[in-house]
């Protein structure tokens, strides 16, 4: 799939998330003088923010419901999934993870 | 600047076994941003600006599916949150630093800059939570500069390679057949992100219910499915931290 949206609106978005994330990257670094540490409260949430937002990226990407349990596990894509998981787990290394993620999607897909 | 600091040369060098990540994941940013039609020029923009990755994966992703723009940009953001936890985290080694050069120092503050010169600077003091007694020295002194140096080595030149990696990229994306299934690195470079992370229990049950809720809502409208677990798995994980304090 191809974008639809024209070169203006590609731009705004570059530009919009850039001047956001600068700002999310500067808030604490520029706020320090004025309060001490993050407030506890927000301090907790944030904790959890990349485990759940990561989490809720990769899941629709290797889990793709089908008409029975079989077919939903039997799958390329989770298969790869689970295998790279435990790459990732072990190595803790992107390079590694990405590889053998690729490698089982390519051999399930050669094999079923 | 006469000569080049020691420190910016070995923060430089502290980054040469993190490239073996960075390399492949910026790659699949220049590659996934082509495939989703974008412009070279745009590409490299989105790479150049934002620098960040997993939410720039995430801008295309959503671009290529025509979400509207409100959705693009806030789920960008909502991945980019984390980095305000490693702004407080590390704001007390720079609280020294001149204004433009803290605004710099946020400019290239990401997983993997935070993640070592966090290490660097808590290996000299000792304390991941300093406190008045040891903050480094004030702007000028030994101590304070050498941070300065390292991160920016470390951080400028991890800048620079994710440029030339996004470059790169750009240029073989339209050279990779669709039927090799390249755009399937994308969810595998989040999930070596993810895995990492799950590092106790209210982390994995903020995961599983973050995850569940994108599955069950992938065909929500707005890919609101995303948002959703998102928060939902940060509540859950609040809630399970709480249960356990408790």
């Amino acid at each position: 799939m191809t974008t639809t949206y024209g070169p203006l609106a590609v731009w705004a978005v570059v530009l919009v998330v850039g001047a956001l994330t600068f700002a999310i990257r500067y808030s604490f670094i520029y706020l320090l003088d004025r309060v001490s540490g993050v407030p506890p409260r927000l301090e907790r949430a944030l904790r959890y923010v990349p485990a759940a937002v990561l989490a809720a990226l990769v899941a629709p990407s290797f889990v793709d419901p089908g008409p029975t349990v079989a077919a939903t596990l039997l799958d390329g894509r989770l298969l790869a999934g689970v295998v790279a998981a435990g790459v990732a787990w072990i190595t803790e290394n992107m390079f590694a993870t990405l590889v053998a993620g690729m490698l089982t999607l390519w051999t399930v897909g050669f094999v079923l | 600047m006469p000569t080049v600091p020691d420190d910016f040369v070995a923060g430089v060098r502290a980054t040469l076994p993190l490239l073996l990540g960075l390399i492949p994941f910026g790659l699949v940013a220049g590659v996934a941003a082509v495939d989703a039609g974008l412009s070279p020029a745009q590409a490299v923009g989105l790479s150049a600006i934002v620098f960040a990755g997993a939410s720039q994966l995430a801008t295309v992703d959503l671009l290529a599916k025509d979400a509207s723009l409100p959705v693009v940009v806030l789920t960008a953001v909502v991945i980019n949150l984390r980095m305000s936890m490693y702004s407080a985290s590390i704001a007390p080694y720079l609280e020294a630093l001149r204004r433009r050069w803290s605004a710099l120092y946020a400019f290239v503050l990401t997983d993997m800059s935070y993640a070592l010169a966090i290490a660097e600077f808590t290996d000299e003091t000792g304390d991941d939570a300093p406190d008045a007694a040891d903050q480094p020295a004030p702007d000028g002194g030994a101590d304070g500069s050498g941070h300065r140096w390292y991160y920016l080595g470390a951080a400028v030149f991890m800048w620079l390679v994710w440029q030339l990696a996004t470059i790169v990229g750009v240029v073989l994306g339209a050279s990779i057949p669709e039927s090799w299934g390249v755009s399937f690195a994308v969810p595998l470079v989040f999930l070596s992100l993810l895995v990492p992370e799950l590092s106790d229990r209210p982390r994995v049950v903020a995961a599983l219910v973050g995850g569940s809720v994108a599955v069950a809502g992938a065909a929500w409208p707005l890919n609101l499915g995303l948002l959703g677990g998102a928060l939902a798995g940060v509540v859950a994980g609040v809630a399970v931290e709480g249960r356990e304090a408790a």
